[in-house]
């Protein structure tokens, strides 16, 4: 682009330096105005969980906390043992990424580099599950669990997990084809096993396509409302999402409580974004252009 | 000998090769096969889950197409929501995502503040747009009153309560707007330079240059879209419940109410089936007529 303004005549190049900072300013503005439009819900969220409920909604807007309660947090934890329900999430999304990683690369591993009858057919129809919308299958499969004896446990949230799912599937073995064959072929010839190419040369090379689908099974587990909806009865056994559902449902006039207990359940996952930013931008990425 | 050897070797890859995707067969069998066959069966009987099935033959989609208002209105609800929120999620995210992609000092603070969104619990996120939306002092009718504006009933009556979901899931279009930067930068910028030449200006780039290069981006965001916004839950089982007048009863919440708090499941199975109809249906229609819009560049080569 340089060489092409510096054929220009000067007084135009002037005029279009000063219409490029325009441009530039104008999109500075448009970027600035959006993130506090897009940052004002969580701002009015952290505030408010630190605020008296009588000083939420009063008018004008109380916008900074006067005076700061922090008791507001421990009040939320009295009121609701939200220390257990973060303990059940964490179980249930550390079983499911375990499992996913493992089921999800293994599979992976089978489509991209074993030979076998009928592998592209079962690969078009592991991919074509992904258009099934969960709800036509979500009947049948309370149904199992069920009559299984799991409703009201962590089985139904987590046992699935082991057996791999098409989009993770699909986003390793892309990943596993651009891995050069000699890698495979060099362990084969020192006499390793197919297993010990899967865990020894192919999985420490797919680090980052694996630290994309730990992020995204986490995310998954951890934000899932319909899952525990369904599946959970007792009290002791919420997760945090369906634990905040539960106390909105009770104390729904203690704004200031639920919005502790809010944020509480969004931490996590914010500091999950900024350690591993560059992953789940990695994941979307993945998933858009090569989808 | 050694054909014989060959064999037996090429035996023995595709005996490891099942057991490698041994996971995901038996998950197929279990959780997806049996099951779409289960609830294919179910959509045709009358079943609580408590007593035997009764077979009923078509009788549960008959009485969906001709005579259950709410599902007429869950589906109006759910079209409406995506012929808004979808088109308009499109460009939004694709005007940040092209604001982003100047090369601006801060990109990487702009980009996260945009996603952030997009990966927080439903639940959590929720509880916050009920406080944003709130009739008396949330944070829109505060706005709303610093200007002089009369407050708004956003969620709690029957004309404002659909368009708030549209304002709030504009509010998640990060996501999107990280598959359009990518699609951006992957434009070469030969393009634009060439484009500059022949005396193309800024309108004239974008459309003749950025739109056809990335239209395969725009596409796959359609795409998923339109099935993302036919899946809607969440949010409005915990804000609205459908209401006010099912004004908010979108598919998905009309199916769990008939699966789990009226217990008609074999009904709720039927209403799965038609809402895999409608995104298929509505795919393949997208599908078709992407051969005319959208520009692959590997066809060209060919």
């Amino acid at each position: 682009m340089s060489v092409i303004t510096r054929t220009l005549p000067t007084k135009s190049r002037r005029e279009g330096a000063a219409l490029k900072k325009m441009w530039r300013a104008a999109a500075y503005f448009t970027l600035i105005v959006g993130s506090i439009i897009s940052l004002i819900p969580f701002l009015w969220m952290l505030t408010s969980s630190f605020k008296d409920a009588s000083k939420i909604f009063v008018d004008p807007p109380q916008w900074w906390p006067d005076p700061w309660l922090w008791s507001n947090y421990t009040k939320a934890f009295a009121k609701m043992p939200f220390a257990l329900y973060t303990w059940n999430t964490v179980k249930i999304t550390a079983v499911c990424l375990v499992g996913q990683l493992l089921s999800c690369s293994l599979v992976a591993f089978g489509f991209a580099r074993m030979r076998f009858p009928g592998r592209d057919v079962l690969f078009i129809l592991l991919l074509s599950t992904m258009m099934l919308p969960a709800q036509v299958t979500m009947i049948p499969v309370f149904k199992i669990w069920a009559t299984l004896g799991a409703y009201d446990t962590f089985i139904p949230l987590t046992v699935p997990a082991f057996f791999a799912s098409a989009f993770f599937v699909f986003l390793l073995r892309q990943y596993f084809m651009t891995i050069p064959h000699e890698m495979d072929e060099a362990a084969r010839i020192d006499g390793a096993s197919t297993w010990q190419v899967y865990w020894k040369v192919l999985l420490p090379q797919a680090r980052p396509a694996l630290a994309t689908v730990a992020i995204f099974s986490f995310m998954a587990h951890w934000n899932d409302f319909l899952g525990p909806l369904i599946y959970l009865s007792t009290p002791a056994r919420r997760t945090l999402a369906l634990g905040l559902y539960a106390f909105q449902g009770q104390y729904s006039t203690d704004w200031n409580y639920l919005m502790a207990a809010s944020t509480v359940t969004m931490l996590p996952l914010l500091v999950l974004f900024f350690v591993g930013q560059r992953y789940f931008i990695q994941g979307v990425v993945i998933s858009g252009v090569k989808g | 000998m050694i054909a014989k050897r060959k064999s037996r070797l090429a035996r023995k890859e595709a005996i490891e090769g099942f057991v490698c995707i041994a996971p995901w067969l038996f998950g197929f069998a279990f959780f997806t096969l049996g099951p779409v066959i289960f609830s294919f069966i179910m959509s045709l009987s009358k079943w609580d889950m408590i007593n035997p099935p009764k077979f009923v033959g078509f009788a549960n989609y008959a009485t969906i197409l001709t005579d259950d208002f709410r599902f007429r209105q869950s589906l109006k609800v759910t079209a409406i929501y995506a012929g808004t929120a979808v088109p308009l999620g499109l460009v939004c995210s694709l005007a940040l995502a092209m604001l982003l992609n100047l090369n601006l000092k801060g990109m990487r603070i702009f980009r996260s503040i945009f996603y952030i969104p997009a990966i927080l619990p439903g639940v959590a996120v929720s509880m916050v747009w009920l406080m944003v939306f709130r009739y008396q002092g949330g944070i829109f009718n505060t706005l709303l009153g610093m200007v002089g504006i009369a407050p708004v009933k956003w969620l709690t009556s029957t004309e404002m309560a659909l368009p708030s979901f549209v304002i709030m899931s504009l509010w998640g279009v990060g996501g999107g707007m990280i598959i359009y930067l990518a699609g951006l930068q992957s434009v070469p910028t030969q393009l634009y330079e060439a484009a500059e030449i022949d005396g193309a200006g800024s309108w004239a780039k974008f459309r003749t240059v950025t739109l056809p290069m990335i239209s395969p981006t725009i596409f796959f965001n359609l795409i998923m879209g339109i099935i993302g916004s036919f899946q809607v839950f969440t949010s409005s089982f915990i804000m609205t419940q459908g209401g006010p007048a099912y004004a908010t009863l979108f598919y998905v919440l009309y199916l769990y109410q008939k699966a789990f708090k009226y217990l008609q499941m074999g009904y709720a199975c039927a209403l799965a089936w038609i809402l895999f109809g409608v995104i298929l249906l509505l795919t393949l229609i997208v599908f078709r007529s992407s051969a005319a819009w959208v520009y692959y560049e590997a066809e060209l080569k060919k």
